[in-house]
């Protein structure tokens, strides 16, 4: 078994702080618990019923000794209590540019599905040194998705979206559980994390569930689809949440701080992949950024096809 | 006034003792009838705890099956499924048929209105009533699960326990029959402190025995309705597909589990709150000294039964619940923490300048300070959020919540066992075997559940048929310990059937308690427990003076309650 005594080895940005706070609580436990140990030995000793002993002696309570024993646990958990609040608002929240990939429980398999359309079944794929955020539903009953390597653990329910996200530090394989109550298959809902560098990634990512034969402009109204930017981006000309795509490609806009720009390819990509960067006016800043995950091939696609609807 | 008390103690044992005729509460009367339909106290406290201990058998050997099954990786002689049954039957039947109604139903009974000073409880016809709700709450509790192969752990999570059919629905309408009997308990309990009361037996001079159990009817009496409106809801669910609780039907399965945590996060501390009354009792007597903080324990009984009301949602951290009620339930978790910390302080402040005697009770009683303290610091653990993150549904928390009901309560329950055995048979239990007994369980509970902790900490999630091979070697030392603890558990189910037909004859008060069962009554108490209503004039735990009142009279040669000096050569 690799890791320490209590956890196996951490492999996320916040696994270290939650280890030590782990260690905190264990070590102050340690100490309260042989401190109780040494008391209860001691007096059992001290005060043992003995022949010719003395007769027990009345004590009389200490209001100070009293005192102190409600004063100080109420300090040291009120630390541990601040202390695991502040660690669980980080765990809470993910950083806005996550990768996002979405999982759906289901008895007794978890498929994820990536930004790039690919889908795989009990093995996870992610880059290193990325915050991926996990969204998660079931298609049956509750589930929940545990890496205890990341130190992270969500329910995941069905017609409810919950959430999840880490940050992996090293590329290895990580073991996934299911960690709540679901059947027969129960210990047997288990997955893998496989972490890749960076560029590896990237490589896995083209390599998986892409299609290479499809032509640019065919996939892109694909993707159109299946990302759903069909929500919010029409190609009739009708305004929506996002501008229009019809006759976009080639226009002048005018941004939300005054300037202007041309869509060009390199525009719209930058649109696609951090949509946050140049706003139209008018239009909010709502845009997710998950596509960034989208391989260069679909977001060449993407831009094809856009680039044909005038 | 101290000279009437000193000579109605006295008279009362006299009495006791010298008017054998009418016969005891258990020679007075044979018949099966008069135990079936008996209104005594004592007697329905006999039934509870015939009950309770068959129960405590079955449920222990299920999880004795389930740990033999974990002994090797992969599927060795259960299957998945039956695994899953298996370990469904261990919680449910442990939590509703043996830990929840074991320590109110038996000693509660036996006790309560001995330590009053009073006849009987307050409704005896009720008390009855609420043994045959259980007994027939259990065999319903049963048969729904074997029928109807329930595998849906105790929890009964929706969606997945929807999918079980109507044996689930049948099973919760069972727990809500059993459910009654806790409330009829509890109302029974609560009217029986306040108006039933001896003269003199004011607030302060109540045994904190009573003052657990009196905090632990309120809780039942509060929380168990909450079970009976889940019931409802899963009835109108089911039979009027309205979406509560099922996705499928729009429901929210969340919400089931704030109200399944609403009634059985308070359950935990149904649980637990008697058998920290046992404690005080052993260690006050085995000390023979006052109880340390007599005021801190009594109300921190009452503060944990409050406050136990407003922590359901710990539980439900990984759950989706808002980050928010995370945070606020995290926060008074802590609070709660505080008076169970105030008791094992107190108890052990107790020990100070004290007369100790090892006899099994008081191991017991030293069992349960050592596991208790391990079940509170693993709790303040879970409780931290995001450490919870991780230890949430793995071994840590099996391990955590073991330690506090089987290190909390049944060593508790098995010290009270041993200390009240002579009231209740009459008879002695051999010594010896009860302390190699004591050890055996000591050694095999923590070789299983220290065990656990450290699995689960590493990552090995709970209710898994199988496990990866990692996790081999810890699960077979959790079995073995779990064999060493099965055999001490069994060697006290063989002595103390020994000592029912074969132990020796007890005297009225052979460890020297101060309390009124064994102060005012005989070798076993009678079927109205005392002759004269007893005149209180002093607090539970006056060792003292219980010595100096029969010195008074010419009576100290008679009971089996030598002052000091004749215990101090008790060597032990």
């Amino acid at each position: 078994m690799t890791g320490s005594f209590w956890l196996p080895d951490g492999a996320s940005t916040l696994s270290s702080e939650i280890d030590s706070l782990f260690y905190f609580v264990t070590w102050a436990s340690v100490i309260l618990f042989a401190g109780v140990v040494a008391a209860i030995a001691y007096l059992a000793y001290r005060y043992r019923r003995r022949r010719g002993g003395p007769a027990p002696e009345r004590v009389k309570p200490n209001k100070m000794v009293e005192i102190s024993w409600v004063v100080l646990p109420t300090i040291l958990v009120l630390i541990v209590f601040n202390w695991g609040f502040r660690l669980f608002v980080e765990q809470s929240v993910a950083p806005p540019n996550a990768y996002e990939v979405y999982v759906r429980g289901a008895m007794w398999k978890w498929d994820f599905e990536y930004p790039t359309g690919a889908v795989t079944t009990n093995e996870l794929h992610v880059p290193v040194d990325r915050p991926v955020r996990l969204v998660m539903s079931s298609v049956d009953v509750l589930h929940s998705f545990f890496v205890p390597a990341f130190r992270v653990k969500q329910d995941v329910l069905p017609n409810r979206y919950s959430a999840v996200w880490f940050e992996a530090t090293r590329v290895d394989t990580f073991q996934v559980f299911c960690t709540e109550y679901c059947g027969t298959g129960h210990a047997a809902m288990l997955a893998s994390v496989i972490t890749h560098s960076q560029g590896d990634f990237e490589a896995w990512l083209a390599s998986a569930g892409v299609d290479e034969d499809t032509p640019l402009p065919e996939l892109g109204a694909q993707l159109y689809e299946q990302q759903v930017c069909v929500t919010c981006h029409s190609i009739d000309g009708t305004p929506g949440i996002g501008p229009t795509l019809a006759g976009l490609y080639g226009k002048t806009e005018t941004l939300d701080d005054g300037s202007t720009v041309v869509v060009d390819d390199d525009y719209l990509r930058e649109s696609i992949v951090e949509p946050g960067a140049k706003v139209v006016e008018g239009y909010a800043n709502i845009m997710s950024p998950i596509y960034g995950g989208l391989s260069e091939r679909e977001l060449s696609a993407l831009i094809a096809f856009i680039r044909e609807q005038q | 006034m101290t000279q009437d008390m000193d000579r109605s103690e006295a008279a009362q044992a006299r009495d006791a003792e010298e008017h054998p005729a009418h016969g005891d509460y258990i020679t007075h009367a044979k018949s099966i009838g008069s135990w079936m339909f008996s209104l005594d106290h004592k007697r329905i406290g006999i039934l509870y705890a015939v009950t309770a201990a068959i129960a405590f058998l079955a449920a222990g050997v299920f999880a004795l099956l389930v740990r033999a099954e974990l002994l090797l990786p992969g599927e060795t002689f259960l299957s998945a499924q039956s695994y899953n049954q298996l370990f469904s039957l261990h919680g449910i039947v442990m939590v509703f048929g043996f830990i929840i109604p074991a320590i109110p139903g038996f000693l509660g009974n036996f006790l309560l209105p001995l330590h009053l000073g009073a006849k009987d409880v307050a409704f005896p016809r009720l008390n009855l009533f609420s043994y045959y709700l259980y007994l027939l709450g259990v065999i319903l509790i049963v048969v729904a699960m074997v029928v109807g192969s329930v595998d849906t752990g105790w929890t009964f999570y929706t969606p997945y326990s929807a999918r079980t059919g109507p044996a689930v629905l049948f099973l919760a309408m069972a727990v809500f029959v059993a459910g009654f009997a806790s409330i009829f308990t509890g109302i029974n309990f609560i009217v029986t402190v306040h108006k039933m009361r001896a003269p003199g037996m004011t607030w302060n001079r109540l045994p904190l025995f009573v003052w657990s159990i009196y905090s632990t009817s309120i809780v039942q009496v509060l929380a168990t309705p909450v079970l009976g409106i889940t019931v409802l809801l899963l009835f109108l669910e089911r039979l009027l597909r309205i979406g509560i609780f099922d996705p499928a039907l729009g429901g929210d399965p969340i919400l089931f589990q704030h109200f399944f945590w609403f009634y059985s996060h308070p359950a935990v501390y149904i649980m637990i709150l008697p058998g920290f009354g046992i404690v005080s009792e052993l260690i006050a007597t085995f000390s023979r000294q006052r109880i340390y903080g007599y005021t801190a324990i009594a109300l921190s009984s009452v503060a944990i039964a409050m406050l136990g009301f407003l922590v359901w949602g710990h539980h439900m951290f990984v759950s989706g619940q808002s980050a928010i009620s995370s945070i606020i339930f995290s926060l008074i978790t802590y609070l709660i923490g505080i008076p169970s910390g105030i008791k094992v302080f107190n108890w052990i402040a107790t020990m100070y300048k004290g007369s100790i005697s090892f006899k099994t009770p008081m191991l017991y009683a030293l069992s349960f300070l050592v596991l208790f303290t391990i079940g509170g610091v693993t709790g303040i653990m879970v409780g931290v959020l995001a450490v919870d993150i991780h230890l949430h549904d793995t071994y840590y928390v099996v391990g955590h919540f073991h330690y506090v009901m089987m290190g909390g309560t049944v060593i508790a329950l098995l010290g009270g066992l041993h200390y009240w055995w002579p009231k209740v048979t009459g008879r002695l239990y051999n010594e010896v075997c009860g302390q190699i007994a004591a050890f055996l369980i000591f050694v095999g509970l923590n070789l299983t559940f220290f065990t656990q902790l450290v699995l689960g900490s590493r990552g090995m999630p709970r209710r898994y048929h199988d496990y990866l091979p990692e996790f081999t070697s810890l699960h077979q030392l959790s079995t073995i310990g779990s064999w060493v603890m099965g055999l001490g558990l069994f060697l006290v189910l063989g002595y103390l059937l020994v000592s029912l037909f074969r132990g020796k004859k007890a005297t009225a008060n052979p460890w020297g308690g101060a309390t009124l069962e064994w102060t005012h009554t005989g070798v076993r108490p009678d079927p109205h427990n005392f002759h004269r209503t007893p005149f209180v004039t002093r607090g539970p735990y006056e060792f003292d003076r219980i010595g100096a009142s029969r010195s008074e009279t010419v009576e100290d040669h008679r009971g089996a309650d030598p002052p000091d000096v004749a215990l101090n050569q008790d060597r032990t």
